[in-house]
């Protein structure tokens, strides 16, 4: 298993390819199994990929396993990522004309990246007219800068407990329909 | 000091970052950018470089931080070994956070999935996800990124609708859009 960790993690981002090697190709899980693992990995805050394979490790041999998994996940970015970072230092980018030049161009690009899944996860989030209020102020608050109110941590508080506030009221109307319905 | 410093900023993104990759850089921008470690271009530098290479951003952007900020900080600690030492510390924070919920509060969530509680934190916490990831874009939107002559600037918001257009219409994949991107830098300025 630990050896098995090591070539599992692989550090890849994707999910599937996580899943293709636990799943179709080493058989330490169900499908099932798998899905319902990445969906706790998914609420829990942290990385994903790092997530998914601690859950997936834990699963199969406790502690020592988690612990091989997230090493596994963690040690192919972190090599790649530290020989970029010997070379490619904030200097070299800044005074090295070429290079200067390139990133010009990809730092518009990446803006690009990230509006893209904004409108995505919308969609995935199932925001409507009533709820876009939500994520735009968000978003203005954060960008403001503003002492205190634009800390993204506490909106993820907010988020949260809103969340099981509304719920809870919600379930509890619902309760009382029920229990109005019964009396008659 | 610098370290401490690193680590419990790392701390705070492992502990909050919900929501993903994406939704994590308006808190590392926050954390980072914010206390003056790295500049703002560097930061949009390594969310491009996090994009080519393997790997999560969260992991990669801590390595690459985390290796330069202490000489960043102050030139007692431009030897390359402090940097090691910061990538190490920083990469391995960010993860302990999840690492323990993980272990330890799997199976709970996993046994209380229909519950309120469970399903009403996650259903609160989706649109403000979202709200982070366009806050991230929103931050980045500034003249670090697009320049500050009006030339550039021109330039800049071409570069960004057509890599847009490229990556929400078409199947093709977000590592060759950067690629392209950096070779029209090339050209254009």
């Amino acid at each position: 298993m630990k050896i098995g960790a090591f070539t599992f993690g692989g550090g890849w981002a994707m999910i599937s390819i996580i899943e293709k090697e636990i799943v179709d190709k080493h058989h330490w899980l169900e499908r099932e199994e798998f899905l319902d693992q990445l969906a706790v990995a998914q609420s829990l805050p942290g990385i994903l990929a790092v997530n998914i394979s601690v859950a997936v490790g834990d699963r199969l041999r406790g502690v020592k396993g988690s612990v091989c998994a997230a090493l596994g996940t963690i040690l192919p970015s972190f090599l790649i990522i530290l020989a970029i970072a010997v070379f490619l230092t904030p200097d070299m980018i800044k005074n090295n004309e070429t290079v200067s030049k390139i990133f010009k161009g990809i730092r518009p690009a990446v803006v690009a990246l990230i509006i893209a899944p904004v409108i995505s996860s919308a969609k995935a989030a199932r925001i409507g007219w009533k709820t876009v209020a939500i994520p735009v102020v968000v978003a203005l608050l954060i960008w403001s800068k503003l002492p205190v109110v634009s800390n993204p941590i506490l909106f993820i508080v907010l988020g949260g407990v809103g969340g099981y506030l509304w719920f809870r009221k919600h379930l509890e109307s619902t309760r009382e329909a029920v229990r109005k319905g019964g009396e008659k | 000091m610098i370290y401490l410093k690193l680590i419990w900023s790392y701390l705070k993104i492992g502990l909050f970052g919900f929501g993903g990759g994406y939704a994590m850089l308006a808190l590392i921008e926050r954390e980072i950018v914010g206390p003056g470690w790295i500049s703002e271009q560097m930061f949009t530098d390594i969310v491009a470089i996090s994009q080519m290479t393997p790997g999560p951003i969260g992991i990669n952007s801590a390595t690459y931080i985390g290796y330069v900020a202490p000489g960043e900080a102050s030139a007692a600690f431009a030897n390359p070994l402090f940097g090691v030492l910061g990538s190490l510390l920083c990469t391995l924070v960010v993860v302990v956070p999840s690492f323990f919920l993980t272990v330890y509060t799997s199976h709970f969530i996993m046994r209380h999935k229909e519950s309120a509680i469970v399903k009403g934190v996650f259903t609160g916490l989706r649109p403000v996800v979202v709200g982070l990831i366009a806050s991230a874009a929103l931050l980045l939107m500034n003249a670090a990124n697009f320049g500050e002559q009006t030339q550039d600037i021109v330039s800049g918001i071409i570069i960004c609708v057509v890599s847009f257009c490229i990556v929400f219409f078409t199947k093709i994949h977000p590592i060759l859009v950067i690629v392209l991107a950096g070779i029209a830098g090339l050209f254009i300025y």
